[in-house]
């Protein structure tokens, strides 16, 4: 039998607090699972430092991909024998479904920042690359790397493939609001997944809803809209990203100045210099920056090691609501504050806005920008959602935004100069900001 | 500090107007892709490069009135477009942004429709493959939109005139 055909002789469960079990049945996601670059998934949180906010957030993404690997194969149950599906293409969206996060480093966001990566092109470095993931996707047959590559890229030939792991209804976000709610322990995120998968229907190009189910994906909808707003973008988790993000700012800012670490940290130097070559990235993972920055606390640098300090101890920046237009002379004057009262405004002051997280809202793409939810119609026509749903054109209309500005309260307190540390509080909380700090 | 915000503001007050988000979309996207310091994420979606980031950064800019967006109707859609404030073009003056001249490349741009720019941005996307490659990359992510050989080909100038663009104000 060829490999691609290959069935284990009993089916494989791993037991899941979202979806119970998820099965395995094929040879060649048995084997993918096994690999090094995929068991490296379980050393990555699934959602970086809202394990600071949300205690029970330290989830991975292996639970993850095992999560949408699971829901493809159920949504892939359902389109058996359905005009529009293509069952050739079944291995393919489940090998996709399995290896789409393969790429995420630890704390991705900020790494991404600092150190000018993608974690995207890392997926595809190492599906297409000289990996064992890439080993077992071309025994398969050769040239099928790449496809799936395509596929986790959205330049696959067969969009109905591509959507059900991209799409603003995918296998992606239905596992991950529900895993991450429960995860956080948050009363929102909930949605009838089992109602949504029996109403998803193939296309040509995408997959659609039955209109019947119209009121399951308003749910999802406002799921998604409320886990934004509640875990996603918590000011405390972003105050963590904050100085997570300002410790390998420093470090490499130390590293291009010529600084002695104690210990040279040999796992940063190619991310220091913008080289990465993938087996440095990969075995780049949690445990191995949780390592450094116990280290780092002991640096004769005391910005580094304040900041490791603060993370690894939770001792959190904090922050006001920051408006960029009405306060950005303020924000210069507070630079200049800082500096005088002796605190590195580069590593102690930052504006954290809500564009700079990498969530998104339902957009109905009325000028052909993004592909929306589709409702098929009984007779046939495709209608998008927020047309129909009062709900979801509500939530999708006028957006809220934010802007905070984030800062060390505790060394501002102990700052002795009364009129720098007068006049910044009177910046960052108002007039009569001393009473209001203390 | 909010750098990235300040550097779309300046794209606003060059280009005065734009007139749809999807125009928006992959005037940044080219505009990237001739080495301009825009820092925004794009992914390949059903129409192309898209950045969300973008998106809710021009959100955000609106909220903050710092350019302005109006929803046109355009007979069967609705087409936003945006505008440069007096609070936006303040706003941009406090920043040392140091930002190359890209003020030809926007004429370029604005002179073309979303069309024709989705179709440059998609063979911007696929700019590490040989051109006969490119092409079929472009027929298979968009049969739909059937591009011809003489919008290919006239995409291909287009790029090109852009490069030698860039090539002359970095000179400048």
């Amino acid at each position: 039998m060829a490999y691609k055909d290959e069935q284990l002789h009993e089916e494989k469960v791993f037991k899941d607090p979202v979806h119970r079990y998820v099965h395995v049945r094929d040879r060649v996601i048995w084997d993918l699972i096994a690999t090094p670059e995929f068991q490296r998934l379980r050393r990555i949180k699934q959602l970086g430092t809202t394990y600071l906010t949300f205690h029970g957030a330290e989830h991975s993404r292996f639970n993850h991909s095992l999560g949408v690997y699971e829901i493809v194969r159920r949504i892939l149950f359902n389109f058996e024998d359905r005009p529009n599906w293509d069952e050739s293409e079944r291995l393919l969206s489940l090998c996709a479904a399995l290896l789409h996060d393969l790429g995420h480093g630890p704390f991705s966001h900020s790494f991404e920042k600092i150190f000018n990566l993608d974690h995207e092109a890392f997926t595809q470095k190492i599906i297409t690359g000289d990996t064992y993931v890439n080993r077992i996707l071309e025994r398969v047959e050769p040239g099928f790397s790449q496809k799936v590559a395509d596929v986790i890229a959205k330049t696959y030939e067969n969009k109905l493939v591509v959507s059900l792991i991209s799409s603003q209804i995918d296998a992606d976000r239905m596992d991950y609001l529900q895993r991450d709610a429960y995860y956080t322990g948050v009363s929102y995120g909930h949605f009838d997944m089992e109602r949504i998968l029996r109403v998803m229907r193939p296309t040509d190009d995408q997959v659609v809803i039955k209109q019947s189910g119209m009121h399951a994906v308003e749910d999802y909808i406002m799921s998604r809209y409320q886990m934004y707003w509640q875990v996603y973008f918590h000011p405390v988790t972003r105050s963590a990203e904050v100085i997570l993000t300002k410790i390998l700012h420093r470090a490499k800012d130390l590293y291009k100045e010529g600084y002695a670490f104690r210990l040279e940290p040999q796992h940063f130097i190619t991310f220091f210099e913008e080289k990465v070559a993938l087996e440095d990235y990969l075995r780049l993972d949690e445990s191995i920056v949780y390592y450094y920055f116990q280290l780092w606390q002991e640096e004769e640098d005391a910005i580094l090691s304040d900041l490791c300090e603060r993370f690894m101890n939770r001792r959190l920046f904090k922050y006001v609501e920051f408006n960029p237009l009405l306060q950005i002379q303020e924000w210069m004057e507070l630079h200049g504050l800082f500096q005088k009262a002796g605190i590195d405004p580069v590593y102690y002051l930052e504006v954290d806005s809500s564009s700079d997280l990498p969530y998104d809202f339902y957009r109905p793409g009325e000028e052909g920008e993004r592909l929306p939810i589709h409702l098929l119609l009984p007779g046939g026509e495709l209608k998008e959602l927020s047309r129909n749903s009062d709900i979801v054109e509500a939530i999708s209309g006028k957006r809220r935004t934010d802007h905070k500005l984030y800062f060390p309260a505790d060394t501002l307190a102990a700052c002795t100069d009364d009129e720098i540390k007068h006049r910044i509080y009177e910046i960052l909380y108002g007039q009569g900001g001393k009473t209001h700090a203390e | 500090m909010l750098n990235n915000h300040a550097r779309l503001v300046h794209f606003f007050s060059v280009a005065k107007q734009v007139g749809g988000r999807k125009k928006l979309q992959k005037m940044i996207y080219i505009l990237q892709k001739c080495q301009m310091p825009f820092a925004e994420k794009f992914e390949f979606h059903f129409y192309g490069p898209y950045s969300e980031e973008l998106t809710l950064r021009v959100e955000e800019l609106c909220n903050l009135h710092l350019i302005t967006e109006n929803k046109e109707d355009k007979g069967n859609y609705f087409r936003y477009n945006y505008e440069i404030t007096p609070e936006g073009i303040g706003f941009v003056e406090q920043f040392d942004l140091d930002m190359p001249d890209f003020s030809q490349h926007v004429e370029l741009l604005q002179a073309k429709s979303s069309r024709f720019l989705e179709l440059v941005s998609t063979m911007c996307y696929f700019d590490t493959l040989a051109r006969h490659e490119v092409e079929a990359k472009v027929h298979t992510v968009k049969p739909k939109q059937k591009y011809t050989d003489e919008e290919i080909a006239e995409a291909w100038d287009f790029i090109d005139m852009l490069q030698k663009g860039l090539a002359v104000s970095a000179q400048s």
